[in-house]
């Protein structure tokens, strides 16, 4: 992909010729420096250092006031941390939301980049619809479905009642129905950049190998279990870790369509600390909580990239 | 069996259109309709009266216009900040092997990874020192950081697509660097380059997390800002224009997305095999 600048230096090098290929290389690289420096100075100061800041906040007892001052606390926030209930019931709920849209997520793009691979009418249409969700800022999303999940005069409940079944469920603000709600405009929004990923993934596949497989007499889910998975697995593996991670540290939608109701139900841990942080004012405190999030998610994720990789391993084994 | 795939399958794809689709348009739809017919309990697609006023009752709000301003300033200037300082990182990581490069393409995927919630307490912390908590130039620099990573990702693609042998061939011609780098190298290029600009556009007109914390005067607030306290506030007797304030603020991100669309799909597909 990719051809070293240095190595188009000429081969034979005579002595004398050896300093002057020192002195290119060294402006070279000053060259490189000078040209890569603007770059890295914003993300060193905007984004390294509250990373850095950020990790050492989680030991302290800072608030956020006028004039801060503030205590190293040791590991004090980490031990209040393990008592506080409510921490842990919002990340239940936040690992309920992650995993349930990934997977549906998954699912239900997986569903229409088939679809679009397999040579239907509409496709143009269903793929610039498909980009919509994708497209639209998380507020406008929000207001939108809020619009949907209208107790009274919302279009959901409109269509369940002329089918028969109640039609006064208050879908949001509802202790039963908000957390499966707010999934589903989860999954809404996040399934264009899967179902773009994978039919990409889908187009990559040689059609040779659908071919010889119909040839022996494969069913289409047969087809689907022997070709199409197992050519995909690298790709679903990346773009599931990524919407993972994403879907984890998705703030804007929950905020705006729920702000954490009814009663807590759909209290993901990031909303949970952005209020400890700003209404609350406790910043160190946050940062704990922030550093714990930041753990579980790299262990839930190495645990899942392992698991893939020995699957790999037990599949070209076998 | 075979016989009834077809339509089973365009079943299946019609139900998807109906759920992508469906909720943008009762959105269209309702910042049609009377507020009368908003609250009233009869549910229909189509407004029994089309109601434009709606649209003028959304821009009379001088919030909303001074807001998509804001919006529109931020994300221009934070555009063009993001490629005037990408595009020659890029053509290093692009061109040059080694560490540089592992460092570079390896901080892009982490970022990708990145605790947002861990990171914007100390942010705060910092524009605030340097006075630029509560200032649209703070968010525009916080816009440009954060969309840089991937802007990086996506320009150094479009490099790598340009063959060496063809700055190469210029070079030999007698063209300086310079001369090959804006004669051969910048008009390839362009595609790529106008594709990020879009992408950072909508990025940043986009984006809530980060106006949401450091913003705090009204008049400093962009567009989404402005339409989440309007949720709160009167926008739930005024659902209308409402509703048409949502339908003006998704038009630039639409258009540029269904400009993108081909290009999108290239850009991510690299990110997402290496990740």
């Amino acid at each position: 992909m990719t051809l070293a600048a240095d190595t188009r230096a000429p081969a034979p090098a005579p002595a004398p010729r050896k300093r002057r290929q020192g002195t290119m290389a060294r402006s070279r690289r000053r060259e490189a420096i000078a040209l890569v420096m603007p770059s890295l100075i914003p993300i060193l100061v905007l984004s390294v250092a509250p990373l850095v800041m950020g990790l050492a906040l989680a030991f302290t007892d800072a608030r956020l006031v006028r004039n801060p001052d503030y205590d190293f606390t040791g590991i004090d926030n980490f031990t209040k941390l393990a008592g506080n209930s409510f921490f842990w019931d919002s990340l239940r709920i936040g690992l309920i939301w992650t995993v349930g849209v990934t997977v549906l997520q998954l699912a239900a793009s997986m569903g229409l980049a088939l679809l679009l691979n397999s040579g239907l009418k509409l496709q143009g249409l269903t793929r610039v619809l498909a980009l919509i969700p994708w497209a639209m800022p998380p507020v406008v999303v929000a207001i939108m479905w809020q619009m949907i999940y209208s107790a009274n005069g919302g279009p959901l409940n409109a269509f369940l009642g002329s089918v028969g079944l109640p039609d006064d469920t208050n879908w949001l603000g509802d202790f039963s129905t908000a957390l499966p709600a707010v999934i589903v405009v989860g999954v809404w929004v996040g399934m264009p950049q899967t179902t773009v990923t994978l039919l990409a993934g889908l187009q990559q596949i040689p059609q040779d190998l659908h071919e010889a497989a119909a040839v022996d007499g494969a069913g289409a889910w047969r087809r689907f279990t022997a070709v199409t998975w197992p050519s995909l697995r690298p790709i679903v593996t990346s773009i599931t870790s990524l919407n993972f991670i994403w879907n984890f540290n998705s703030f804007s939608l929950v905020y705006v369509l729920t702000e954490g109701g009814p009663g807590g139900k759909t209290m993901v841990p990031v909303l949970f600390i952005y209020l400890e942080a700003f209404k609350n004012r406790n910043i160190g405190y946050a940062a704990a909580m922030g550093l714990v999030l930041v753990i579980i998610v790299v262990l839930l994720l190495a645990v899942y990239l392992r698991s893939q990789f020995r699957d790999d391993r037990a599949e070209r084994g076998r | 069996m075979r016989v009834l795939l077809r339509p089973a399958q365009y079943l299946a794809l019609a139900a998807y259109i109906l759920f992508l689709g469906f909720p943008l348009l009762w959105l269209i739809s309702a910042s049609v309709k009377s507020s009368g017919e908003l609250n009233s309990l009869t549910v229909s697609l189509l407004p029994q009266q089309w109601h434009w006023d709606n649209y003028s009752d959304a821009l009379d709000r001088q919030g909303l216009v001074h807001s998509a301003g804001n919006s529109l300033v931020v994300a221009l200037v934070s555009t063009a900040l993001v490629i005037v300082i990408a595009l020659p990182a890029s053509y290093v990581l692009a061109r040059l092997k080694g560490k540089i490069r592992a460092a570079g393409v390896g901080w892009i995927l982490v970022s990708q990874v990145f605790p947002v919630v861990l990171v914007i307490l100390p942010l705060f912390l910092i524009l605030r020192t340097i006075g630029l908590a509560d200032s649209l130039a703070g968010l525009t620099l916080v816009h440009t950081t954060y969309t840089l990573p991937f802007a990086l990702w996506m320009l150094q693609g479009y490099v790598s697509a340009i063959p060496v042998d063809l700055e190469e061939a210029g070079a030999m011609d007698g063209a300086g660097r310079w001369t090959v780098l804006r004669r051969i190298v910048f008009p390839l290029l362009m595609p790529g380059i106008v594709a990020t600009a879009m992408f950072s556009f909508v990025s940043s007109w986009n984006e809530f997390f980060f106006a949401l914390v450091l913003l705090q005067s009204p008049e400093n607030y962009t567009l989404p800002i402005t339409l989440n306290m309007f949720i709160g506030g009167e926008g739930k007797v005024s659902l209308g224009p409402l509703a048409a304030g949502a339908v003006l603020a998704a038009i630039p991100s639409i258009v540029f997305f269904t400009i993108l669309r081909r290009r999108l799909t290239s850009g991510l597909m690299a990110g997402a095999v290496k990740g």
